[in-house]
C-alpha cells in the first residue's frame, strides 16, 4: 500500500529545463523544508546518536564511557529480565495480532452489508478503539479484571455461581487482561478490511453460487484470496504496533506478576528512565528494530506464497 | 458473503418472505447484543461514576445507578493539593490544539512539495520519509531526551510540541493521497495566469484539500490528547500534567483511591473524544479506510 510509485508525475508538460527547473528546485525545497530539517534533527541525529550510545555506559549525569559491546553480552548473556520481556513480548505479539485480526475480519464481514442501521453498528464496534490508548480506558480496564477490588467479571462470574479468579496476580492470566483489550480494540483493521471487502466484485460470489459453492468455500476461495493484500496490510501494521505496546502494560500490569507481562517497551523504559542506563537502553531499542525489520521481512517474503494480485496470481 | 446465509433455518421453499424476515432478525439481534457487549466497558465506567461510593463495587455489573449522584465529578474536579482538574484540562487542551495546528500545517506544506512540484530528489527524500514510518520510537526516545533535558526543556511542552512543526510521515502521506485526487490542469492555469507556487498552495490547493486537512487534524488531537508517554517523560511538575497523567496520579494503589472520582475524571477524559467521533465520523472512516491509519 505504501510505495514510491505513489508520487506520480506532476507536470504533463515538461517546461524548458534551467530556469524553470530551478525555480522548481527552489519552491521544492521550500516547501519540503519542515520535513527535511525536522529529519535531520529529531530523526537522523537521534539514530546516530542512540547507535553511538548502545556502545557506551551513559547515566545521563556523567560523560558517556565506550565499554564496546557489553551492553549486549549483557543482555544477551547475563540480564534473566531481558529474555523474560523477550518471552511476554512474543507471547503477546503470537496471539493479540491474529486475535484482533481474526475479530476485525469477522466483524467487518458481518457489517459488509446495505442496511441503515450498518453505520450505526460501525460506530459501536469502533468506539473502543478511539479510546483505546488512553488512561481512561487502561485504568478502567485493570478494574474490569480486578486491581485492588473484586472487579467486575469477577462480579459477574460470583454472580452465576463461579469461582472468582485472581487474574492480575496470577503470571498466566495476567498477559490475557492485555491481550483482551487488544482483542476489543479491532476498529481500525475492521475498517481497513471492510474498504477491502466493498472492492470485491459480486459477480465472482454470484458465478461461485451458481456452481454451487456454499458459505465457507465462498469464504476460502474468494474472499480470502481477494482480501489477501489487505490483510498482508494489516498484519505488518499490527505487528509493528504489537512489538511496540507500552502504555496499557505500564499503566494495567506494570509488567508484574513475575515479569509475565514485562513488554520490550516497558523493560526498556523502566532501564533507560527509571534506572538511567540509557546505553543499555539504546542498546536495547537497536536490537528492538532488528527485530522488527526481520519479522516483517519475513512477512514481506512469505507474502509471495499467499498474497494474491490480481494481475499476477497466487506464487507470482 | 453475507453474514446471514450462515443462519439460514430449513423452511419451506414457499415462505422465502418468512425467512428473509427471520434471517434479518438473527442477524440485527446478533450484531445489537455484540455492540453492547463491546460498549459495556465503557458504558459500565460511566455508570459507575455516577453511583455512590458504597454502590460500585456492591452493585458493580449494573449500569443503571440506583441513586445517581455528581458527587464524584465534583470532588475529581477539585482535583489533587491546590491544582484543580481544570489546570489539566487546560494543560491537555493546549497540547492537543497547538500540536494538531502545527503538525496539520506543516504536513500540508510538506505534502504540496512531494504531491504538485517536480524538484531534484523528490522520490529519494519521498522514500526516505516513508521509511521513517517503520522506524520505532524508541530508537529516537532516548537521544532526544538527553539533548531535550541538556537544553533544559524538561517540565515545559516545548520537547511534546516543537518536534511537531517538523511534518508528521503519516498525515504527509496522508494529504498526498488526497491531493492526487486535484486535477494538476488548476494549478497549470494558475501558474500560467502567472501565479507562484506560493499563491497556487494558498489559493488553489489548500481550500482543496480541506477534508484530507480535517481527517489528519482529528488523528493529531485524539493521539495527542491521548498521549501518556510524552508526558510522563518531560512532565513532572504536577501543574503541568495532562488528563492522561493526573488521571495515573488518582488511580495511584497507594493513595487510596476514590474509584467514583476516578471514574468521573475518565469518563469526562473521554468526552472530547467521543465528541468528535460523533461530529467527524465520516472523515475519520474515509481517513482509515483509504491509508491505512490507525486510529
Amino acid at each position: 500500500m505504501i510505495d514510491t510509485a505513489q508520487v506520480q508525475p506532476v507536470s504533463r508538460h515538461p517546461k524548458k529545463k534551467s530556469a524553470g527547473a530551478r525555480q522548481h528546485n527552489l519552491a521544492g525545497y521550500l516547501f519540503l523544508s519542515p520535513w527535511l530539517i525536522g529529519f535531520f534533527v529529531f530523526t537522523l541525529l537521534p539514530i546516530v546518536a542512540s547507535f553511538w550510545l548502545a556502545f557506551t555506559d551513559y547515566n545521563i549525569f556523567s560523560a558517556p564511557k565506550w565499554i564496546g559491546l557489553d551492553n549486549f553480552q549483557r543482555m544477551f548473556f547475563g540480564d534473566r529480565r531481558y529474555w523474560r520481556s523477550v518471552r511476554a513480548t512474543l507471547y503477546y505479539v503470537f496471539t493479540a495480532v491474529p486475535l484482533r485480526l481474526i475479530v476485525a475480519l469477522l466483524i467487518a464481514m458481518l457489517l459488509n452489508k446495505k442496511h441503515k442501521l450498518v453505520s450505526l453498528y460501525r460506530a459501536a464496534y469502533y468506539a473502543p478503539s478511539i479510546v483505546g490508548g488512553s488512561v481512561a480506558v487502561a485504568v478502567m480496564w485493570r478494574q474490569v479484571w480486578g486491581g485492588q477490588n473484586l472487579g467486575l467479571i469477577n462480579y459477574i462470574l460470583q454472580a452465576v455461581g463461579l469461582p472468582y479468579v485472581n487474574w492480575l496476580a496470577n503470571p498466566r492470566t495476567a498477559i490475557w487482561t492485555l491481550i483482551t483489550l487488544a482483542a476489543w480494540q479491532f476498529g481500525s483493521p475492521m475498517l481497513i478490511f471492510l474498504a477491502g471487502l466493498k472492492q470485491i466484485p459480486a459477480e465472482l460470489y454470484e458465478a461461485a453460487s451458481i456452481d454451487g459453492a456454499g458459505g465457507w468455500d465462498k469464504f476460502i476461495k474468494i474472499t480470502l484470496p481477494m482480501l489477501s493484500p489487505v490483510i498482508f496490510f494489516n498484519l505488518v501494521m499490527q505487528m509493528i504496533s504489537g512489538f511496540l505496546v507500552f502504555t496499557q502494560a505500564f499503566l494495567i500490569t506494570g509488567g508484574r506478576p513475575l515479569d509475565s507481562t514485562l513488554f520490550y517497551a516497558l523493560y526498556l523504559y523502566l532501564r533507560a528512565f527509571e534506572v538511567h542506563e540509557m546505553g543499555y537502553g539504546s542498546a536495547m531499542a537497536w536490537i528492538l528494530l532488528l527485530v522488527i525489520a526481520f519479522f516483517t521481512a519475513l512477512v514481506f517474503k512469505s507474502s509471495s506464497a499467499w498474497v494474491y494480485y490480481e494481475s499476477g496470481g497466487l506464487g507470482e | 458473503m453475507s453474514g446471514t446465509e450462515m443462519y439460514t433455518p430449513a423452511v419451506p421453499r414457499g415462505s422465502k418472505q418468512t425467512r428473509d424476515r427471520l434471517n434479518a432478525a438473527i442477524y440485527h439481534i446478533l450484531v445489537a447484543s455484540s455492540c453492547f457487549i463491546m460498549l459495556y466497558p465503557i458504558l459500565w465506567m460511566i455508570a459507575s461514576s455516577l453511583k455512590p461510593t458504597s454502590d460500585i463495587w456492591t452493585t458493580t455489573a449494573s449500569l443503571i445507578p440506583r441513586s445517581p449522584t455528581i458527587e464524584h465529578y465534583i470532588n475529581g474536579w477539585a482535583g489533587f493539593g491546590t491544582i484543580s482538574f481544570s489546570t489539566f484540562y487546560k494543560n491537555s487542551l493546549i497540547y492537543a490544539t497547538v500540536g494538531t495546528v502545527a503538525a496539520v500545517a506543516s504536513s500540508a506544506c510538506v505534502a504540496y512539495a512531494f504531491a504538485k512540484i517536480r524538484f531534484v530528489g523528490r522520490k529519494f527524500w519521498f522514500s526516505l520519509m516513508l521509511l521513517t514510518l517503520m522506524l520505532p520510537g524508541q530508537v529516537l526516545m532516548i537521544p532526544q531526551y538527553i539533548v531535550f533535558s541538556k537544553l533544559g526543556w524538561i517540565n515545559s511542552f516545548l520537547p511534546l510540541l516543537v518536534p511537531r512543526f517538523f511534518g508528521n510521515a503519516f498525515f504527509v502521506f496522508l494529504i498526498i493521497q488526497f491531493m492526487r485526487g486535484i486535477p494538476i490542469e488548476l494549478d497549470e492555469a494558475a501558474e500560467i495566469d502567472g501565479c507562484s507556487k506560493i499563491g497556487i498552495f494558498f489559493r488553489i490547493t489548500l481550500p482543496l484539500i480541506q477534508p484530507a486537512l480535517i481527517t489528519a487534524a482529528i488523528f493529531s488531537f485524539y493521539w495527542t490528547w491521548e498521549d501518556f508517554l510524552g508526558p510522563l517523560l518531560y512532565l513532572q511538575d504536577p501543574h503541568l500534567y495532562t488528563v492522561s497523567l493526573a488521571i495515573r496520579s488518582y488511580s495511584d494503589p497507594s493513595a487510596g483511591t476514590n474509584w467514583g472520582s476516578v471514574f468521573a475524571m475518565s469518563s469526562l477524559s473521554l468526552a472530547p473524544v467521543f465528541a468528535i467521533f460523533i461530529i467527524f465520523q465520516r472523515y475519520l472512516v474515509e481517513g482509515i479506510s483509504t491509508t491505512g491509519l490507525k486510529g
